[in-house]
């Protein structure tokens, strides 16, 4: 990739020369930029960066065949290293997720710094960083609050950073915003004004998706697994379907998907989700929500399982009843939820997938990064999955979970003791109503 | 405006080399040109417009030309304050239609500026898209807002209760659907174009809207934590404009050459003294004093409450320094005051950043204003831009300091827990409040 770019600057100097006496001084950067990515010819094939290991065992193979096999195998290897992942536990699996996200920032930064040629911006690097740190450090201060109440409840420094989190976090992002209006350059103002909408931008795309799907995590793992297992499976069905009966175009954007691949890849999804959440949900494991336990010091998953992954008689439909031949079934509710999750994955996150790809278009590059040999970067892998991190969340939110009683309690505490009086009374009556309390045999 | 960029448009054609022509045309559908750039160059040399007003311009027809403007700016100024006094007295609801109009006169200003410098006016679906957003992130905004504050009346109408309930999933829905029109509107040749616009609109609805937002949230909490801030920051830029005019030596910062230190320096300790005076005057009314609620009987605004002991007069010992000076050794004083003194000097320390940042966005993208809405002071963001981190530090502080949770949102929240876990929070609150002795404890449940 790095060559593609020097020997596309290269061809800069004959256009430069031509502009050199009408561009303004201070533009420079931004406009020289422009011009050459224009100006860059076809992207020629990238350099290839496989390992030698499988150049020497795939060498009896065609070129084709050889991407193939490649592609194949670090597909089993990155399932394998999933697998492996989640039986470790809910702790790694944060880790893993944190991690992914630090690279996809990495990732996206580093096209932003190519495409402005702008590693010399003074102070750049850092306060992206810096800012990535900031609103990493708000998140999980967050998370960390509600989630290990009883660990911070112990210590005192931690008590104080939780109370006045917000005010904390803030002043971190004024200190790093300061930083960004005092390192202004007198040449190259639009320029660092892009790079820090950029940065703005990838930490909104990156930070706040990776934070929710920890919180997906958080309200049990099989809300991380069968989200994500539907859209690689989508990915994979869609390939396939396309591979063997592809037709009909699908959208400009990636011409290599067509409608038999799109149709396809929905119904197996729907199918395999199906299956997958019948498999999960039978162990505690990956159905209850993750809690911290403060004597064991660790994560346990360990509840009784609610409603949602309980069993249940439903009744066929009366024309599926000749199809199938039963009159009811054994199903888990979360199956139902699963069919809408698949289906999200299906329509709605290969919508992210033409989103990234109308990105590498419109800045002229093939891949985001070259760190999955035969795949790409890890954002080329992930792009599908943020639309469904956000969907998942949201859908809990709204159908699943109500709200975490010991926050409301901890909530409730803090109030005012005349709002505290206000909210007794009302509850009391409300609990009365409901016929959860009996009424007072004191007036 | 609009003439001068036709003029130079024209001017910046005719210079092309017919060679470049190709290579031009492709960059102008991608984005920047050299025409564009040849356009910005030459702008700094222009002189601006004048559109100031034909009433103006005949009153001040016989002044100098540099005592004209300072008239103009003088009278727009007094105009706006006046103006701003007006919407005050008119109440809260008047107060938010204000700050609305105001986020979506900026929201329109920045977007025009971003179409102006990608010449990007024939994008396709581009302007729809961006009001599409813009009216999304509204709606998401508002209905937390409605939902919080106007609970019992959401609770009453059952079309209200739905969409409150399924708030967050109906506006992620109304967003991707804006998301993936995007998608299918990117065209072939305008693709970095298109994204570099989605990228702006984002950006400036981040800024725009979540920070109208949060001054809606402080003028909820009562309008005195509105009323402060806004004119710490205004009065800030009137005194270092003055300490500066009459006193100014020491540039202050490269971007802001008109700045000096002694206008940051003297404008802060100005601003100090003018927000505890105005702390001080406003704090003995309730109007101001009291959170806003929603009278479901009237079915209006009210403020009326009994003020919370930030807002009762306390004694305060002088610390012996001042007292010789001052020579009183207690003062009375609102508890408030103090908050304001933490208020003001963000609004004289911090705030300016808030300008700093504009005016180096200006230099950026070579434009003199963001719009010339106001005669004399340019557009609305002009005025607005050192207000947009007050109002999120203002937010901030509140919820750090000043505020606990909001009691109905936690009463909303509770009725959509399990049966068990209601009668746990009741019997653990029940406890808590015999304990403080605010309940007597015999009472049989």
């Amino acid at each position: 990739m790095s060559e593609l770019r020097k020997r596309g600057a290269g061809g800069d100097h004959e256009a430069e020369s031509i502009t050199d006496k009408d561009v303004d001084g201070e533009d420079r950067f931004g406009e020289q930029d422009l011009r050459s990515d224009a100006d860059v010819p076809e992207v020629v094939p990238p350099t290839d960066s496989t390992p030698e290991i499988f150049k020497k065992a795939l060498s009896g193979l065609s070129s084709r065949w050889k991407n193939w096999w490649i592609r194949g195998i670090l597909t089993l290897a990155m399932i394998s290293i999933f697998s492996l992942i989640i039986y470790m536990g809910s702790f790694m699996l944060m880790l893993l997720v944190l991690s992914i996200q630090v690279k996809c920032f990495h990732e996206i930064i580093t096209i932003g710094y190519r495409v402005y040629h702008s590693y010399d911006l003074p102070w750049f690097r850092t306060l992206s960083w810096y800012f990535l740190l900031c609103v990493n450090y708000f998140f999980y201060g967050e998370t960390v609050a509600d989630y290990f109440a009883t660990f911070v409840q112990r210590r005192e420094q931690l008590q104080f950073l939780i109370r006045y989190h917000r005010f904390i976090s803030f002043t971190l992002y004024l200190a790093g915003f300061c930083l960004f209006v005092l390192s202004l350059v007198k040449k190259q103002y639009r320029l660092q004004f892009y790079m820090f909408a950029w940065t703005h931008v990838t930490l909104l795309i990156t930070v706040t998706q990776s934070h929710l799907v920890i919180q997906n995590l958080f309200e049990g793992m099989i809300w991380f697994l069968v989200p994500i297992s539907s859209v690689i499976c989508n990915d994979i069905a869609a390939y396939i379907f396309g591979f063997f009966f592809g037709r009909t175009p699908l959208i400009k954007l990636s011409p290599k998907k067509t409608w038999e691949g799109f149709i396809g890849g929905f119904f197996i999804t729907v199918v395999f989700g199906f299956i997958v959440a019948y498999l999960l949900a039978q162990y505690q494991y990956f159905v209850c929500p993750v809690e911290y336990n403060s004597e064991a010091n660790r994560f346990v998953t360990e509840c009784e399982p609610s409603e949602l992954f309980q069993l249940q008689k439903y009744s066929i439909p009366p024309l599926l009843q000749v199809v199938l031949g039963r009159e009811t079934v054994n199903l888990y509710p979360f199956q139902l939820h699963s069919i809408a999750l698949s289906t999200f994955a299906s329509l709605i996150g290969p919508f992210g997938g033409f989103f990234a790809s109308g990105f590498k278009r419109a800045f002229k590059i093939k891949d985001f990064a070259d760190t999955i040999p035969g795949h790409g970067g890890i954002m080329d892998r992930f792009d599908c999955q943020y639309l469904m991190a956000t969907f998942v969340h949201v859908y809990i939110t709204s159908f699943i979970r109500g709200p975490n009683p010991s926050k409301l309690l901890k909530q409730l505490l803090v109030l005012q003791p005349e709002q505290q009086l206000n909210v007794y009374k009302m509850l009391k009556s409300h609990l009365i109503e409901k016929g959860i309390l009996q009424p007072s045999l004191k007036g | 405006m609009s003439e001068l960029r036709q003029r130079l448009g024209r001017d910046a054609d005719g210079q092309l080399d017919s060679e470049e022509k190709e290579s031009e045309l492709e960059n102008k559908l991608d984005g920047e040109t050299v025409s564009d750039s040849e356009c910005k160059s030459e702008v700094a040399q222009v002189a601006p417009v004048d559109d100031t007003p034909e009433v103006l311009n005949r009153a001040l027809s016989n002044l100098s030309s540099r005592w004209k403007n300072w008239w103009v700016r003088g009278i727009l100024t007094l105009a706006m304050i006046v103006f701003f006094f007006i919407i005050i007295y008119l109440g809260p609801m008047v107060l938010m239609m204000i700050v609305m109009c105001v986020q979506i006169k900026c929201f329109h200003e920045i977007i025009t500026i971003g179409y102006n410098v990608y010449h990007s006016y024939e994008l396709p679906w581009f302007r729809t898209l961006s009001w599409y957003f813009l009216l999304c992130v509204n709606y998401f905004f508002y209905g937390e807002t409605v939902t919080d504050y106007f609970f019992t009346l959401v609770q009453r109408e059952e079309p209200l209760r739905i969409l409150s309930k399924y708030h967050r999933f109906i506006s992620f829905a109304l967003y991707l659907t804006g998301f993936c029109m995007f998608v299918l509107s990117l065209v072939k040749k305008h693709y970095r174009l298109q994204f570099y616009m989605f990228g702006w609109t984002h950006v400036t609805l981040l800024i725009v809207v979540t920070q109208s937002h949060l001054i809606i949230h402080n003028l909820f909490e009562g309008m005195i934590w509105f009323i402060v801030p806004i004119s710490c920051v205004i009065c800030n830029d009137i005194m270092a404009y003055m300490f500066g005019f009459f006193f100014g030596r020491t540039p202050l910062i490269k971007l802001s050459p008109k700045k000096t230190w002694e206008g940051f320096i003297g404008g802060f300790f100005a601003t100090v003294v003018f927000g505890l005076l105005l702390s001080y005057v406003m704090s003995g009314y309730r109007c101001f004093v009291c959170p806003v609620e929603f009278n479901n009987d009237t079915n209006s605004f009210t403020v009326d409450c009994e003020p919370s002991e930030l807002f009762q007069l306390q004694k305060y010992n002088i610390p012996t320094v001042l007292q010789s000076v001052i020579g009183w050794k207690t003062v009375r004083m609102y508890p408030f005051q103090i908050h304001s003194i933490a208020l003001s000097t963000f609004a004289s320390l911090i705030g300016p950043f808030g300008g700093f940042f504009a005016s180096g966005f200006k230099r950026a993208f070579k434009i003199k204003d963001f719009a010339n809405t106001i005669p004399g002071h340019g557009g609305i963001m002009d005025r607005f831009d050192c207000q947009y981190l007050m109002a999120t530090f203002v937010n901030v502080y509140i919820a750090s300091f000043i505020r606990g949770p909001n009691p109905s949102k936690l009463i909303q929240q509770f009725l959509t827990l399990r049966p068990d876990q209601q009668l746990h929070i009741f019997n653990t609150l029940k406890a808590h409040l015999v304990d403080k002795g605010m309940l007597p404890g015999s009472e049989d449940a």
